[in-house]
């Protein structure tokens, strides 16, 4: 290698301008040109050890696409990403890349690591524009059928991973569009719906079918599904679905929602849209979203594209605890979102109608460190004080669906709901797989399809086993 | 895409629809809902299961005109499709011999309490239906419910058909001199809050079917929140039967008015004559 000078930061990734841009819900972040693409893979030093491919969980060859990228062979460049990666274009839009690949990166000891997922989404996106013709491998079909139970991002890599082995996989969706917390939740200014329907598209052609509007738990139960639909194996993967509540006075207030509520009727149901779409929201001039995750952020930031005034996060801790991607932080203030740290709310009040008018919150400090390593936090005593709202997203989080557990009584759950499994992903029923938020608990895109990835090989490794 | 293979119109904007869904067919018991959409424009609307017929795979539903949701719908005719129907959804009632039961139907509420009757009067109950409407305009249902009930008794409010009056003061004459072991009333929220206090007093158990705001009917979103007994609960997963005499109608009512505004802006855009002041049917 020439001994050219390190360019020690990433380059920058073009976004649109912050004031505009929390008007509409076109996409925040534009993407890199051709030329930025090439001048960012140059800074890839081309590890023989390379580190970043064990922070992926789902192992893409990094330095090998970044190489593809130098040598302007991106179609090359595309193919090797989806032998591990079916959903390159989502992951290199909301992977949290920062605890994950790019933290090994070894540039990233001294400079700004490679900027790994927006090279990831130059090339899933160059590859969406140019359609390069498929050399799809012919695939031996096996005459085994499987179940995926969910469409979200575990259940689509489950489903294109088997399907390159050559079985006939039928992906359940309970709504009426493939792509869960893809579609319903992450908003159409971070994630365009566009992309999310060309990738899903591309996992149809591999012979996947989704069948939609198929609530499993209550059109079949699982033993159906093995014993009269003849289905040989199932994966389970319908996320964190169950809405979480603070249980404070005041939670069943007329413009009280559920982040789930908020970000489906907007996402899914397009109620941003109304009346052409005919689902409503009403959030009023000022919302509270309760929370400091990625889906709080999404809720605050979606709340000012509904053309609120004032759109707040309360959350208990403070900014350094702050579980959301910093990325969303940083853009969620560049917005105009308003935070409220160290605080949390005890009581919500309403005017005679039933609607939201206030939060009661009260002030906190940090204590000690507590299990999970982040410190306490400790209410302050008469502290307390009142801000006027018109609605409050509660976003503290999400359980377990618990209809198909409900439904299949030899299946083994935790305390909490999430289905238990051992290291391979296998359930308490033989022939029946588990992954993704429903057994690990709400956690993010990629950590769904690694665990996706992982019920494949299981599900192929049982499978032959029948076969023999 | 789910194709109408009848319609027929039951009474002044209430339609029922026989639906081919012959997945939800085979699977759909008394009590349970399905979410239906009309277009890709439309709402996500609960409708509970009228009939089913599980040979010819097809399902019935009945609807009320009263939104422009339930607009769109009516406007449907037999070959049509609708986009999307999901289900069955929600618990099934609980079918079993109690012994003499009531069931109460209050407006499009009948259609609901009709596969409830037949299952309740085939498991060996002497079943009493109350049927009730505003007036005969918008009553149906007799001649369904008289072939699956022992007793059945009809009351409108402006006493166009039937007895004048509400179905509670049927309701009330019937256990002043019998012994009633389960009442299910299904209906608009203000019926089946006035039935369950009635029969709070002789502490006949009640069972309810509540069809509050929803959006994805398994559990996902909780905009259908109920409180009942002091806990919350979600009608889309956990019920939508729930003990009468444990409900909070109050909250129940207000969570219902939560899109009111909204509601008129949909309906007017829908017929272009409520903003010119002009008389229409919606």
């Amino acid at each position: 290698m020439s001994k050219k000078e390190i360019v020690k930061k990433k380059y920058d990734m073009p976004l649109q301008d912050a004031a505009e841009r929390a008007k509409s819900f076109t996409e925040v972040a534009l993407g890199y040109d051709m030329e930025t693409a090439v001048l960012e893979a140059e800074r890839c030093l081309q590890c023989k050890k390379p580190f970043c491919i064990e922070g992926c969980p789902v192992n893409v060859p990094i330095p090998d696409f970044i190489k593809l990228i130098l040598e302007q062979d991106f179609a090359q460049a595309a193919s090797i990403i989806k032998e591990k990666n079916s959903l390159p274009a989502i992951c290199g839009r909301v992977c949290p890349q920062e605890s994950q690949c790019e933290k090994h990166c070894i540039l990233g000891k001294k400079h700004e690591p490679v900027a790994i997922g927006r090279l990831e989404r130059f090339v899933a996106d160059w590859e969406m524009q140019n359609t390069p013709e498929l050399k799809n491998p012919s695939i031996p079909v096996i005459d085994q059928k499987v179940a995926i139970i969910g469409s979200g991002p575990s259940g689509l890599t489950c489903a294109a991973d088997l399907a390159k082995l050559g079985y006939k996989v039928t992906v359940f969706e309970a709504l009426h569009t493939p792509g869960g917390v893809l579609v319903y939740g992450i908003p159409e200014f971070r994630l365009p719906k566009s992309i999310v329907a060309q990738e899903i598209d591309k996992i149809k052609e591999l012979g996947v079918e989704i069948r939609v509007n198929s609530v499993v738990g209550q059109l079949w139960t699982i033993d159906e599904l093995m014993q009269e639909e003849g289905f040989a194996a199932v994966y389970i993967c319908t996320g964190a679905g169950l809405p979480y509540f603070m249980d404070i006075p005041g939670e069943n207030l007329n413009g009280v929602y559920s982040a789930n509520e908020f970000l489906t009727r907007v996402n899914l149901m397009k109620a941003y849209q109304f009346p052409k779409h005919l689902t409503p929201i009403n959030v009023g001039e000022r919302v509270a979203v309760i929370g400091g995750g990625n889906v709080a952020m999404d809720s605050a930031r979606t709340a000012l594209r509904l053309g609120v005034d004032n759109s707040y996060i309360i959350y208990r801790r403070s900014e350094k605890e702050l579980p959301a991607r910093l990325e969303e932080i940083e853009h969620a203030i560049e917005e105009g979102v308003e935070f409220k740290l160290l605080t949390s709310p005890i009581e919500i009040l309403g005017d005679e109608e039933g609607r939201v008018t206030a939060i009661v919150c009260q002030n906190y400090e940090l204590g000690e460190p507590d299990v999970s390593g982040r410190r306490t936090p400790i209410p302050i005593d008469n502290s307390t004080y009142t801000m006027e709202v018109d609605s409050v997203i509660m976003a503290i989080g999400q359980g377990p669906n618990p209809l198909i557990p409900a439904s299949t009584p030899d299946l083994k759950v935790n305390k909490r709901g999430n289905i238990l499994t051992n290291v391979a992903g296998l359930t308490s029923i033989p022939g029946v797989f588990a992954g993704g938020d429903v057994v690990s608990g709400a956690a993010t895109v990629i950590l769904a399809m690694g665990a996706g990835k992982k019920a494949a090989e299981s599900i192929d490794e049982y499978l032959k086993g029948l076969r023999n | 895409m789910f194709k109408i293979l009848r319609k027929e119109v039951l009474a002044n904007k209430i339609n029922l629809f026989d639906i081919k869904a012959p997945y939800i067919a085979k699977k759909a018991k008394p009590g349970q809902f399905v979410i239906v959409r009309t277009d890709d424009y439309g709402e996500r609307i609960p409708l509970t299961i009228a009939d089913f017929d599980r040979e010819a795979g097809f399902i019935t539903i009945i609807l009320q005109e009263i939104g422009r949701s339930t607009y769109d719908m009516g406007k449907l005719e037999v070959g049509d499709f609708f986009l999307d129907v999901v289900g069955p959804l929600g618990k099934p009632s609980v079918i079993q011999k109690y012994g003499r039961a009531i069931c109460i139907g209050g407006g499009v509420g009948v259609a609901p309490i009709y596969p409830i009757t037949r299952a309740l009067q085939a498991a060996g109950n002497h079943v009493i239906s109350i049927l009730g409407a505003n007036s005969s305009a918008t009553f149906f249902g007799e001649k369904m419910l008289k072939a699956v009930s022992d007793e059945l008794y009809i009351t409108t409010n402006d006493g166009t058909y039937g007895e004048k009056g509400l179905v509670t003061d049927v309701l009330k004459r019937i256990i002043s001199n019998d012994d009633i072991d389960i009442v299910f009333a299904i209906g608009p929220l203000g019926m089946m809050e006035a039935v369950s206090k009635v029969t709070s007093l002789k502490r006949i158990k009640t069972v309810v079917s509540l069809n509050p705001i929803m959006l994805d009917g398994t559990g996902m979103c909780g905009a259908c929140r109920v409180e009942v007994g002091n806990e919350k609960k979600f009608a889309c997963v956990d019920g939508p039967e729930f003990d009468g005499h444990l409900v909070d109608w109050e909250n129940a009512k207000q969570r219902a008015r939560m899109f009111e505004k909204q509601e008129k802006v949909a309906l007017t855009q829908s017929c272009n004559c409520h903003s010119k002041g002009e008389g229409c049917n919606v």
